[in-house]
């Protein structure tokens, strides 16, 4: 909301010496938060001027400059030889525009003047040949707004309005201050000068008078004829009838300077009125042309597959839930949001029906949301217009248009419908300072409701207030705690550090949470975070299958980029997103791991439920909406390029290998004292012969190993590359609440070593696992060479174990160990393996 | 016992004359302080301390004389043979360091080498910047609740007071799941997870609720679709917007230090009533009329939006099962990502989330 400081000031007596600053400042605190001041930083000699010669000359960029001779009145200089014409008193001025003529007045800023839309000081300066001693000013120059006649650049006075040498500033008003204030939803009565003039006189304690309270036209005999059919959508509708305007009548100066200060263009007096008493009262109302009505006016639901043509020249399909003004032709307008073009006021017009009407505001906010038509009208309207307006609004309009027309005021108004009665809202008297926490006697309270427009009762400790019509933010009794604490003081709520007993600190899974997210990058993998959108593409680039349950995605319904529609199964499509930009930006070795959600559709997919609001939904109404959500498991995802070892000047480099990825996982599962069971595994995007299936009790709870190559190759990472996602939420579950215990043995070890020759297709892990059941002496077992060639034969390979024996009660002896050997040998030998 | 007849020794033994025992005692000691290295002492250890050495042999002689002069003679013998013995022990210890010492400084390297085999691994701001703010809140008492990213529309809108038609939804700029009947949402704040505790937990209840939230706003240098935010929740007996402003100028201090206070400005949100808007004291300028005109964090005005506040609208807790006559309460939320492009001077939230390595690396594991 644009408030013209000046038409502020001329409803409210601020007291003496209250700055711009100081009110804007004031009126922040007061819930009318200043977004900024706009205007009033022009200082220096701006002053009118009237072009006396123009040489256009064309330059060698291709533009043609006008070399121009200005008359500036006191400010002239007594000679300019080489300006053109004859050389009278004057100065010389380069401009660049063209839409001026010998004989306009125009505004010059002479030097020395500093305009704050330029940011700098206007000096003399040579340019173009010529010592151009000032400058010819366009309205954006001028920070004044653009219209149809001066878009094209220099504003051009009216003829006569002004005589060179006179202070531009003074005459349009460039001194002047807006403040562009940040209206709240809830304060609808603030977008109109009457509302933020109650609220600053509230905020200074000063008197107020309200624009508003002025005498309106007897309604004992219709003005123009009415019906409403709607009640409810439309509780009033008044109409006035001014009649024998003047439609050459032109808008006076200081109505257009108000409504462009206030950010709205001026169109036509008829317009211009109805525009001004929408912001001076924050009515919005409208005019049409008696000569173009037809019958009665009627207010009513569209019919299905009406249209109407609005005032922005579209034609609209209506639907039933749309409220309109019509006549006997059809509609002439949405209600509350833009009138037809059938029935506008044109050149010709003499003769106006003046509507002010309270809507309901749902129904304005769904047919501004419907035809996407957020009019200042409809911004009014769905947060609410003081229902005791449209008479006096209506009248107002009308004064106008009689006092800037030469209109006459019909005799007689319309009025269908009565504005709703605001019901009384009771709250205990110490509510206010209760909530607040400020000092706020039930006296004060009083006052601060009654100044507002409340009825005020205050019995046996209760409040029971009657907010005014035009508080639509007056409902609750926490409503009247803000409206107490405003005129309070946000600044005077003392700090109170509140003490929660018995927290219990972070929860097991937030806690292990964070042990994961240290172990990663202890791991020496560097933390990204990524953005979840994506789409099939990306599955493609993964090579993952028509067929794969992944491809069923959790789609948006208004995605950013018609790419990326869907929420990401995987992490790994933004890490190797990452991956490649790392890559792409010369990094060889990339090492990055990533916590986050991944989202897959419910096998049976549901609409969330809507419950009301007035009670707490039931269990089962609560376990229906976690239903209906998608599955969005937290994951753990890494990728790792280059080299796991850096090469240097002491050791070769290693680069990077599926044992990393599976590296990454078992450490992972030894943070969270899980034991993972892995096996050969097929899920792209990871290589056929190189990828591991990490299970837990036969759960499915993630993949590891070397990426796809031609993944790699798609993503633009070197090398072979390690990758891996986890479903972390499972492992976390999996999780026991106590670790595994120290157990062991302080008797003396005995180590043995094997070599088994097995079949080449025997996972090296099951034999392992076979040693590791075959004697409960086995401390442990270890896997330190594989060997295949000749000495072991096709199609068989070496497997080397150091095995550790030892007994929890007492020193082995040869015979414990050798019948610990035999059991190893034999349980090795069942699996086909053979001592080398 | 008779005394010993000198004059019946048959012989004088050349060896064990005293003269000779001190001559061959300092050749000893001579070749023992000469010697500089263990393999000479070995030498020395041979050749004047061995069993062939001039002193053991004198030794032997001792036999040969009478026995009047055998105490003598030995007591001479035996001194000698133990200088010797001392000093090699002594060299030995003396040379054994010296050559320790000589290893040592051979062993010596180039610590300015480089030592960069293992890869380091660093964790992302906007991680640790949840946790920092998670235990400042449970250091107070406080505990950390969380839900899902995909809401239930109810759960985002309808139970926080944004009804279907309430103006402040249009603010939202809400990514909607397909097809939008479906009811679900991104989560456009955190405050569904406040929803979700007051739903399943009892008064009194202390919360917060760091997460990622999503805005369908284009991604640019100041702008993303999903960014973060913490939300905290408190409702209890006897609460005001005192401990709200109490909370908030503590969890101020602990992130930006003791001397920042917080300011609230009246605002409007449909979840809380009254409502705030809380600003820092500038963390750079601290509004010192010195500084405060030339602060770029700030802009100049000393301070700096940090997010909004309220008292919980009892219409809220009356959806979310909680009685508003018995319990009220208290909520906040700011953003976190532009906490950490503020303190670090970032100037596109893009570098949040792109993962060039070279972002997170220099945070190491924690803020």
């Amino acid at each position: 909301m644009r408030v013209p400081v000046e038409w502020l000031r001329s409803l409210v007596e601020l007291p003496d010496g209250v700055t711009t600053e100081a009110l804007a400042d004031r009126l922040t605190m007061y819930d009318l938060k200043l977004e900024e001041i706009v205007g009033g930083g022009i200082t220096g000699p701006l002053v009118v001027g009237r072009v006396l010669a123009i040489s256009p000359e064309p330059q060698k960029n291709g533009k043609t400059i006008n070399w121009c001779r200005v008359d500036v009145g006191r400010h002239n200089v007594s000679s300019v030889p080489d300006a053109p014409g004859e050389d009278v008193p004057s100065r010389g001025i380069v401009c660049g525009a063209h839409n001026f003529a010998v004989g306009d007045l125009v505004v010059v800023s002479l030097p020395g003047t500093y305009l704050p839309a330029l940011g700098f000081e206007i000096g003399s300066r040579k340019t173009y040949g010529h010592v151009s001693d000032g400058m010819i000013c366009s309205t954006s120059e001028l920070g004044l707004p653009d219209d149809e006649t001066t878009a094209s650049g220099i504003l051009v006075l009216p003829p006569d309005s002004a005589r060179p040498g006179d202070d531009a500033i003074a005459l349009l008003g460039l001194a002047d201050q807006t403040l562009d204030l940040e209206v709240n939803p809830d304060r609808a009565y603030a977008l109109s000068l009457r509302g933020v003039a109650r609220d600053t006189a509230i905020a200074f304690d000063v008197p107020f008078a309200d624009p508003a309270d002025r005498p309106t036209p007897s309604t004992d005999r219709p003005a123009y004829p009415v019906r409403v059919e709607d009640s409810t959508a439309c509780p009033v509708f008044t109409t006035l009838v001014v009649t024998g305007i003047d439609p050459e009548a032109t808008t006076p100066a200081w109505l257009v300077k108000r409504l462009t200060d206030a950010g709205m263009r001026p169109i036509s007096l008829t317009v211009d009125v109805s525009n001004y008493v929408m912001l001076e009262l924050g009515q919005p109302n409208h005019c049409y042309d008696r000569a173009k009505l037809r019958g009665d006016i009627v207010v009513r639901r569209a019919r299905p597959g009406e249209t109407l043509r609005t005032l922005d020249d579209v034609e609209r399909t209506l639907t039933p839930d749309d409220l309109l003004i019509t006549d006997d032709s059809g509609p002439i307008g949405l209600a509350g949001v833009m009138g037809g073009d059938r029935v506008e006021i044109d050149e010709h017009s003499t003769d106006v029906v003046i509507e002010a009407a309270h809507f309901n505001p749902v129904t304005i906010f769904r047919t501004q949301k419907r035809h996407k038509l957020p009019t200042e009208a409809a911004k009014r309207f769905e947060r609410g217009v003081d229902p005791e307006l449209p008479l006096r609004a209506a009248a107002r309009v009308a004064e106008l248009l009689v006092e800037l027309a030469g209109g006459t005021l019909e005799p007689g108004a319309t009025v269908v419908g009565d504005p709703p009665r605001r019901s009384p809202v009771s709250f205990p008297a110490d509510l206010p300072e209760r909530i607040s926490g400020v000092p706020i006697t039930p006296e004060q309270a009083r006052a601060t409701y009654e100044r507002n427009g409340c009825t005020v009762e205050l019995t046996e400790g209760r409040f029971t207030v009657t907010p005014p019509s035009w508080r639509f933010d007056l409902n609750d009794p926490y409503d009247f705690v803000e409206e107490a604490l405003r005129t309070a003081g946000y600044q005077n709520v003392p700090s109170v550090l509140p003490t929660p007993t018995g927290g219990r600190g972070l929860t097991r899974e937030q806690e292990l949470r964070r042990r994961v997210g240290h172990v990663l990058a202890g791991a020496g993998l560097v933390e990204v975070t990524t953005l979840p959108f994506m789409g099939p593409a990306d599955l493609d680039r993964l090579l993952v299958p028509q067929d794969d349950p992944r491809r069923d995605l959790v789609r948006l319904a208004n995605p950013l980029s018609a790419e990326e529609p869907a929420l990401s199964p995987t992490l790994l499509v933004g890490l190797l997103r990452a991956a490649s930009l790392n890559i792409g930006r010369g990094h060889e070795t990339v090492q990055i791991s990533e916590i986050g959600r991944v989202f897959r559709p419910r096998a049976e997919r549901r609409e969330a439920p809507i419950y009301g609001v007035d009670r707490r939904p039931t269990e089962e109404e609560l376990a229906a909406l976690d239903a209906a959500l998608p599955e969005q498991p937290r994951h753990v995802g890494f990728v790792l390029v280059g080299e796991r070892q850096r090469s240097g000047w002491n050791a070769p480099g290693r680069p990077v290998s599926w044992t990393d990825a599976k590296a990454v996982a078992q450490r992972l599962a030894d943070t969270l004292h899980v034991e993972l069971q892995i096996a050969p595994g097929s899920l792209a995007p990871f290589h056929p012969g190189r990828c591991a299936r990490l299970t837990l009790d036969g759960e499915v709870v993630g993949h590891v190993g070397e990426l796809h190559p031609k993944v790699a190759e798609e993503y633009g990472l070197p090398g072979r590359v390690a990758a891996g996602e986890l479903d972390l939420d499972a492992l976390i579950a999996a999780a026991p609440a106590i670790g595994p215990k120290p157990d062991f043995s302080a008797f003396p070890v005995a180590k043995e070593d094997f070599a088994f020759v097995v079949d080449e297709s025997l996972p090296a892990g099951e034999l392992e696992a076979a040693i590791r059941g075959a004697s409960e002496l086995l401390e442990s077992a270890r896997l330190f060479d594989v060997y295949t060639g000749d000495q072991v034969g096709e199609g068989r390979k070496s497997l080397a174990f150091k095995v550790r024996l030892r007994a929890a009660d007492r020193t082995l002896t040869d015979a414990d160990i050798k019948a610990a050997r035999e059991r190893i040998v034999s349980a090795a030998a069942a699996l086909g393996a053979e001592l080398r | 016992m008779s005394a010993p007849n000198s004059d019946y020794d048959p012989v004088e033994v050349t060896p064990l004359r005293a003269d000779e025992v001190e001559r061959m005692r300092d050749e000893a000691l001579a070749a023992i302080a000469a010697a500089d290295s263990l393999e000479a002492l070995k030498q020395v250890r041979i050749e004047h301390a061995g069993d062939r050495s001039p002193l053991a042999l004198a030794n032997r002689e001792i036999g040969a004389l009478p026995p009047a002069a055998r105490k003598e003679a030995g007591k001479r013998v035996g001194r000698a043979r133990g200088a010797v013995n001392q000093a090699l022990a002594a060299r030995t210890a003396e040379v054994e360091a010296a050559e320790f010492e000589r290893r040592l400084a051979e062993e010596t390297v180039d610590v300015t080498l480089p030592a960069d085999i293992e890869p380091v691994g660093a964790r992302h701001p906007l991680t640790t910047i949840q946790e920092h703010v998670a235990d400042i809140f449970v250091a107070m008492g406080w505990e950390v609740a969380e839900g899902p990213e995909v809401e239930a529309e109810w759960l985002n809108f309808d139970a926080l007071n944004l009804g279907p038609d309430h103006p402040a939804r249009t603010m939202q700029d809400t990514f909607w799941l397909d097809p939008e009947s479906a009811a679900m949402v991104l989560r456009t704040h955190t405050s569904p997870v406040q929803a979700r505790t007051m739903l399943t937990r009892t008064p009194p209840i202390y919360v917060v609720c760091p997460g990622r939230v999503y805005r369908t706003d284009e991604a640019d240098a100041t702008h993303m679709p999903v960014f973060h935010q913490v939300e905290g929740l408190a409702i209890d007996k006897g609460l005001s917007i005192a401990h709200l402003k109490g909370t908030l100028d503590h969890f101020a201090r602990a992130i930006y230090g003791t001397e920042i206070t917080t300011r609230f400005r009246p605002s409007y949100f449909p979840f809380t009533e009254p409502s705030a808007e809380v600003d820092l004291l500038c963390y750079v300028c601290h509004n010192d009329p010195a500084k405060v005109a030339d602060c770029r964090t700030c802009g100049g005005e000393g301070w700096v939006e940090w997010g909004g506040c309220g008292v919980v609208n009892p219409r809220v807790l009356i959806a979310c099962g909680v009685d508003p006559e018995e319990y009220s309460g208290f909520a906040f939320g700011m953003g976190l990502d532009r906490t950490i492009t503020s303190r670090y001077d970032i100037a596109d939230l893009r570098d949040l989330w792109d993962g060039d390595i070279r972002f997170t690396e220099p945070f190491g594991v924690g803020l």
